[in-house]
């Protein structure tokens, strides 16, 4: 098969944007420096849904790259993500957009049986760099069936990576390294992260499977807690360790920012020393990832564990119903301190 | 050697395949699962889908693909493997379970693939091959190779909405693709025709989105090669996908520990008269080309025989292949 030629990648350099900016300006990036790179889903014309196919000058990728490369698609989950493993195993680098996580439950089969083991059951003949996009999280008032958070499913999947970013700067870097890898990644962005501003280095990668520490416990790394977390929990876990530090509780505060594979050697060290973990994320509690991280730090070392989800309830529409869905900074505080006396 | 002889050899090849990998397989399990006392002479475990009797369907459609087209299967998928060119010692290998086989021995029967001369995999979901092959054809458009994409599929997975959704793919980004529907007229263990709504319902439901169908008596490899043809010509010259409904009878159970009670004999002794196998030696001793048929068998007989020999004696994966060739991010430390 013939090869498209590629280009060098855009200067270093930086600039504030937000969530969803930094998204497209990596990909932006990566379309340009290789044109094996495509972009497909449900209305990518208009730039996306959240407008995570727009760049930071107000364009959509698709006037940039042509709808060739920026494909709009009808309403077929499972032809996107089905059509998304072809084109892989055809040479090309597709990223397919879910426009929410919940909708890539009609994609299932596509992207667990088909994309997950191609490489495996073909005895290493097919490979499937395929970029799934699927947003994750409560989407104020948007109920059940757009609010869940399914990143424990895709981890227990072999053949996935499950990449979920918290800031700008990591939705930029973590992009790349998505677009990057020869495997199949779940890329999940957090629906009410799509406005934050922040700073992007451009040109900095980061690699998949490391973690970032959200809040140093202390300036010697003697903290009296470990808080694991990820996505849009990971700044509810920062005001709690704010809140708990003006108690004069030291807690660190560790972003996995990928599910799969996660980063247990940070996590491990962290625990060892302070002999308590915590785990917060905004999925359902039962079954969730955190037991994943509890269970694994309860294996390896003496710490004490716990976890910190949401109850096992759709996610209601009004607000009374819907923040009982919602972890607080203030349920952390006090899941730490009983953590800590326990 | 002339067109049908060469039709003849594909066909055969596919046929002495399918009869040998039944053999091997028989005893192990029984239809209701549980292990038999023969279970570890058995030499290919597991479900065993056999294509016994639809062997014109693959062999007329893949005689006119070249090796960079692209081809997506079913679970009955060891005939449209053998017919775009893999070879039948790495196949029984796979089928044995064997280091030497093409997957290594990861995937066996059902997911058997060359993706050295295109053939991207059998598949254990039913119509999950549709969207990969478009997928496939819509990266060959956009990289203007010039291959093309085909998908063989039965009529149980035209009930499923990715069948659907794959057609219209296809229609609006005009991609060249060539949906063959391999209609045995069964889907698993039940009749397909009181399942499906409307007649003629694989060309049918394509022309409903102004796919172009054609139907042809699948058991006739000169019909089904002389269709595929002008539609694979068609494909080619940018006219986007088309569909070739091809009506053909699966001799076998839906696996091969499946003894099919729920036939009727006379149904199934009826088909039998009409093996596509049966019908192109008719023709060809009509045309005087007889021995050459009956050499073409023995020479079959004898590959396929060799490839047997091969796989008994092949050695099995190392444990530690268990670990490999899943992902790159993290392999052989997250497991």
């Amino acid at each position: 098969m013939t090869d498209f030629a590629t280009s060098t990648k855009a200067e270093p350099r930086v600039s504030t944007m937000t969530y969803a900016q930094a998204a497209a300006t990596a990909l932006e990036e990566a379309m340009r420096a290789d044109q094996h790179v495509v972009a497909m889903g449900e209305d990518l014309g208009r730039g996306g849904v959240f407008g995570q196919y727009r760049t930071t000058t107000g364009k959509n990728l698709v006037d940039v790259f042509g709808s060739e490369r920026v494909i709009d698609t009808p309403i077929s989950e499972a032809t996107i993500m089905g059509a998304g493993v072809g084109m892989a195993l055809a040479g090309l680098r597709p990223v397919v957009e879910m426009r929410v996580a919940d909708f890539a439950l009609c994609a299932i089969d596509e992207l667990v049986n088909q994309a997950a083991k191609n490489r495996y059951m073909f005895g290493g003949q097919g490979r499937v760099p395929l970029v799934a996009r699927l947003p994750i999280g409560i989407w104020t008032a948007s109920a059940a069936q757009h609010s869940q958070s399914f990143e424990a499913w895709f981890a227990h999947v072999p053949g996935l990576v499950v990449v979920a970013p918290s800031t700008p700067q990591d939705n930029y870097g973590l992009l790349h390294a998505a677009l990057a890898s020869g495997d199949p990644v779940v890329y999940m962005e957090h629906k009410e992260l799509w406005g934050m501003q922040g700073e992007v280095q451009q040109g900095e990668r980061i690699e998949l499977g490391r973690a970032r520490t959200a809040f140093a416990g202390s300036a010697n790394g003697n903290h009296d807690v470990t808080i694991v977390s990820w996505s849009k929990q990971i700044h509810a876990c920062v005001d709690a360790a704010k809140e708990l530090a003006a108690q004069g509780i030291h807690a660190e505060v560790i972003d996995l920012r990928t599910i799969w594979p996660w980063d247990k050697n940070a996590v491990l060290t962290s625990a060892s020393r302070s002999k308590r973990l915590l785990v917060v994320h905004e999925a359902v509690q039962a079954a969730g990832f955190g037991a994943e991280v509890a269970a694994t730090v309860a294996e390896h070392t003496d710490a004490r564990v716990a976890r910190l989800g949401a109850p096992r309830i759709p996610v209601g529409y009004a607000n009374t119903l819907e923040t009982e869905s919602r972890v607080s900074a203030a349920q952390i505080a006090q899941a730490t301190t009983r953590l800590i006396k326990r | 050697m002339t067109e049908l002889l060469s039709l003849y050899r594909t066909m055969v090849r596919i046929r002495a395949f399918e009869d040998a990998a039944e053999a091997a397989s028989q005893g192990g399990v029984t239809w209701g699962g549980a292990a038999t006392d023969k279970a570890a002479e058995v030499r290919v475990k597991g479900p065993l889908h056999l294509s016994t009797g639809q062997e014109a369907v693959a062999t007329g459609v893949c005689a006119h693909l070249v090796p960079e087209d692209l081809l997506t299967s079913t679970h009955r998928g060891h005939g449209h493997t053998l017919a775009k060119g893999a070879d039948a010692t790495k196949m029984m290998c796979e089928l044995f379970g064997r280091a030497t086989g093409y997957n290594s021995g990861k995937g066996g029967s059902m997911h058997i693939a060359d993706f050295s001369v295109g053939m991207l995999g059998a598949n254990g979901v039913v119509t999950a091959g549709l969207p990969i092959a478009v997928g496939a054809a819509h990266a060959l458009k956009i990289r203007k190779t010039g291959a093309i994409a085909v998908s063989f599929f039965g009529d149980g997975a035209i009930n499923r909405g990715p069948f659907l959704e794959a057609l219209n793919w296809a229609q609006v980004y005009q991609l060249p693709v060539l949906f063959v529907c391999e209609d045995n007229q069964i889907s698993a263990t039940t009749k397909s025709a009181p399942m499906t709504a409307g007649s003629n319902a694989a060309s049918a439901r394509a022309e409903s989105m102004g796919i172009a169908a054609t139907r042809v008596d699948g058991n006739d490899v000169e019909a089904v090669s002389t269709a595929a043809e002008k539609l694979i010509a068609q494909i080619r010259a940018g006219a986007g996908p088309k569909l070739l409904h091809a009506i053909t009878y699966r001799q076998k159970g839906h696996v091969s520990v499946d003894p099919a009670t729920y036939r009727d004999p006379a149904e199934v002794a009826n088909a039998l008269k009409n093996d596509p196998i049966l019908r192109a030696r008719d023709v060809l001793k009509q045309r005087g080309l007889g021995d050459q048929a009956a050499q073409i068998e023995a020479e079959a007989k004898a590959e396929i025989d060799a490839a047997l020999a091969t796989a008994s004696a092949a050695p099995w994966p190392e444990k530690s292949a268990a670990y490999t060739d899943i992902m790159t991010t993290g392999e052989g430390v997250w497991a």
